[in-house]
């Protein structure tokens, strides 16, 4: 019975997941679009949860769907009127590419899923309670990933300082204007 | 037992695939950003599909590690774009097409 749960609440996770990215991607609206990427981060968040990745779930919530989108949103507001661009008004052979494209990395993957790797992803391993608690994430990133822990810092602190030189207007402009 | 690995994986691709169309297609920046977090969330979605598979918590952390990224990522990419309409250039990536100021 809990097995049947399990499936059901991943499917819908994941439909909604798949059908909030074709949203992201299809309104002209770039609001909207931002409204379904929230969605499509929930819906991701609840498969990372029946992964038992608990820690990523809730800083994916708390992260993204919270901070960054609330930022995107605040930008896309402060654009006002004039953030609508036309949905695809680039030559014929660009759309056609661009669904080339994207479908060639889907039945790339998923044939490779089909025809290689079924007998080797069939079971998972065992795995213990403590699996993916913000205790044992922690333990990992202050001993066996210190550096790449270091490093994200540093990205994040640069990132900090050149959005602040971004947005900070210039002499030049002033003039311009 | 929920769904396996493959599940995970198959979901992975066809966001990523989302995400690719939305770059290529899509002409407002905005749009191209929110398609590239698209893209980043699925490779986050494969790492902790196969964390879970491995039983080894290192793919958790290195999507906790891709997610600090998007988020730099997102506050360069709308620094540009609020610093495209100071300048009053139109909203489609095809009219910034050179860096000098």
């Amino acid at each position: 019975m809990g097995n049947v749960l399990v499936w059901v609440i991943w499917i819908l996770a994941a439909l909604a997941c798949v059908g909030s990215g074709i949203a992201v991607i299809s309104f002209t609206n770039p609001f909207y679009s931002a409204l379904a990427l929230i969605g499509n981060l929930a819906s991701l968040a609840v498969l990372f949860l029946l992964a038992s990745a608990e820690f990523v779930a809730a800083a994916q919530i708390l992260v993204y769907a919270g901070a960054v989108m609330v930022m995107f949103l605040f930008v896309i507001a402060y654009l006002g009127g004039r953030a609508d661009a036309p949905f695809a008004g680039g030559p014929q052979w660009l759309q056609l590419g661009a669904f080339v494209s994207g479908a060639a990395i889907m039945i790339a993957v998923i044939v490779a899923l089909i025809t290689k790797a079924s007998g080797g992803l069939s079971d998972s391993a065992d795995i213990e309670r403590s699996f993916g608690s913000p205790a044992e994430i922690g333990r990992l990133f202050l001993t066996d990933h210190l550096l790449a822990f270091e490093i994200t810092s540093v990205v994040l602190l640069i990132a900090a300082i050149g959005g602040v030189v971004l947005a900070t207007k210039t002499e030049a402009e002033d003039d311009d204007s | 037992m929920g769904p396996g690995t493959t599940w995970y994986i198959a979901v992975a691709a066809i966001l990523f695939g989302i995400g690719t169309i939305g770059v290529i297609l899509r002409r407002s920046p905005l749009i191209v950003l929110l398609s590239l977090e698209i893209m980043l969330n699925s490779s986050n979605l494969a790492l902790v599909g196969f964390s879970r598979h491995f039983g080894t918590v290192d793919g958790q952390i290195f999507a906790i590690c891709v997610m600090a990224v998007a988020a730099a990522e997102v506050v360069l990419g709308l620094g540009l774009i609020v610093a495209f309409t100071r300048r009053n250039m139109p909203l489609d990536v095809d009219a910034a097409m050179e860096l000098r100021g």
